[in-house]
């Protein structure tokens, strides 16, 4: 029983803390990037504090509801685009023998409980009693439809690979030579899952400079961070994956499994940030091509390649 | 499979939470079609779906339980979501809804309950199955699947094959019936055919013979 605790105790710092790891690493990734020094003061060291302040700064600010919202699903779209994503973590394994419940099928659970998430953003969009976030929420919507596809596709030639779909099971069935074998799928789930998290440079449904962020145009306060906990919420989230499904989790020399899966993740999650910073924002249309003529095309290759491989040898 | 039936005066836990869901499952069902906010019957739909999958989930079906999850809410929902708010969603109200069929419908799905529960009924009277975690794994239904119900499972798939076709060509305007015109290849480098998706010309103005 406290064995239990003190897992889903961790589960929960995790959850809290790389979020917010993840934002700060973002802020001064960022700025260097664009020859900037990004946050510098709050907190004294290089502005480590800054998203406390604006947390802080977020718990002050008004809650408004717009007159014309339908206010229950307003109030209550956040909450829905936040907690699958912490719902999520309970399946993915940190390192050998420490992973919150062990789930026989714990990739469809995961893969499953993700696409929620979106509905938050649907939902925010609709009942914001606004174009730009009705918008912004049917883009969210055609985004999710598309990429579901590639990334359920490449998710599965990985549970091909290791014949199980237990995500304990995949890491521990992993060889080094997945690596190249898995490639193309991995790529393709990884640029799945930033468009299904709608990050630069699959942000259109949010994009601030057209539709002033479409589904949370109207949101202030804590609701707004809730809406941005669940972005870095969902970058941990989809590294996380990665990590667990394509790059090997735990396994690697000298240091202790936790630390190389934490140090995959911050890998990728950085990728993530770099990604924003370098490309820019892809069509509408551009978007469903990738999605339809590119990536699931590829998605199906791997599936092929893995079978071949998985009955030849 | 049956075996000596419990009493019904002590319920285990699991079937106190199965009839809740199922209470929850049918509670929502019946305000997606009394409520009348298009988008909220919408919603109320994904609480249903995951009603379902909670009784799926009580029932050890793990698998069918997670792929309610990921094609009902996931997809499902959100492909009929995008279709309400591409044509119309008002918040609020809306009053014109209702077409007057409502007794009718009433009958209908009615009836069709009552069928459903007398065959369920007539077929299992008082059968009683014990319930072992894991018999709904993955590994459990891809054997049961590819080795007993292999026929049903290819009829489905071609059944599915013949729906995306038709999808296909259904959205493809450049592909006429048999009297039209031509097939492709109209202009001078055939590019018409490709070109423009979605928002091509209509399907008589292509040919040009």
């Amino acid at each position: 029983m406290l064995d239990v605790v003190l897992r889903f105790a961790v589960i929960l710092a995790i959850f809290l803390v790389l979020p917010l790891i993840v934002g700060q690493t973002e802020h001064k990734v960022m700025a260097h990037m664009q020859s900037r020094l990004g946050p510098m003061y709050a907190g004294g060291f290089h502005g480590w504090a800054q998203l406390i302040a604006d947390g802080v700064k977020f718990m002050q600010k008004e809650d408004v509801i717009p007159a014309a919202a339908d206010r229950r699903i307003f109030m209550i779209a956040p909450g829905v685009a936040l907690v699958p994503y912490l719902v999520v973590l309970i399946a993915l394994p940190v390192d050998d023998g420490f992973v919150g419940v062990d789930l026989e099928l714990g990739l469809f659970f995961v893969l499953a409980v993700m696409g929620i998430g979106v509905l938050g953003a649907i939902m925010a969009g609709w009942a914001s009693a606004n174009k730009y976030s009705v918008l912004g929420g049917m883009r969210a919507a055609a985004q999710l439809v598309s990429y579901e596809l590639p990334l359920v596709l490449a998710a599965s030639s990985v549970a091909m690979a290791a014949g199980t779909l237990s995500l304990p099971g995949i890491v521990e069935a992993w060889q080094w030579w997945w690596l190249p074998w898995q490639a193309i799928g991995g790529v393709v789930f990884f640029m799945a899952g930033l468009a299904e998290l709608r990050r630069p440079p699959f942000d259109m449904p949010i994009a601030e400079s057209e539709i002033i962020m479409g589904p949370m145009t109207e949101y202030t306060g804590m609701r707004f961070a809730l809406f941005m906990l669940a972005e870095y919420a969902g970058i941990v989230v989809l590294s996380f994956l990665t990590t667990v499904l394509f790059l090997g989790g735990w396994h690697g020399p000298l240091l202790p499994g936790w630390l190389w899966t934490l140090a995959k993740v911050f890998l990728l999650a950085f990728v993530v940030i770099w990604v924003r910073v370098s490309f820019p924002r892809l069509r509408e249309d551009q978007l469903q091509k990738l999605a339809w003529a590119g990536l699931v095309p590829l998605a199906l290759v791997q599936l092929a390649l893995t079978g071949v491989v998985k009955v030849l040898t | 499979m049956t075996e000596a039936m419990p009493s019904y005066l002590s319920p285990t836990g699991q079937e106190i939470i199965f009839l809740l869901l199922g209470a929850v499952a049918v509670g929502s069902a019946l305000l997606v079609v009394t409520t009348r906010q298009l988008v909220h019957a919408a919603l109320w739909l994904v609480v249903t779906f995951g009603a379902l999958a909670g009784c799926y989930l009580v029932l050890t079906a793990e698998f069918v339980a997670w792929v309610q999850v990921l094609i009902y809410v996931g997809a499902v929902i959100v492909l009929l979501l995008f279709g309400i708010m591409l044509t119309r969603a008002p918040i609020g109200r809306s009053t014109d809804l209702d077409s007057g069929n409502r007794p009718a419908a009433v009958v209908v799905a009615l009836a069709t309950a009552a069928i459903l529960v007398t065959v369920v009924i007539d077929g299992f009277r008082m059968a009683y199955t014990p319930l072992t975690p894991g018999q709904g794994g993955a590994a459990e239904l891809g054997g049961s699947i590819f080795s007993t119900w292999v026929l049903p499972f290819e009829a489905l798939s071609v059944l599915l094959l013949a729906a995306l076709i038709g999808a296909i060509v259904l959205s493809r305007t450049d592909i006429t019936g048999a009297n039209g015109t031509n097939q492709r290849g109209d202009g001078p480098n055939g590019l018409s055919r490709t070109d423009t998706p979605g928002g091509g010309s209509p399907p008589d103005q292509t040919g040009g013979h």
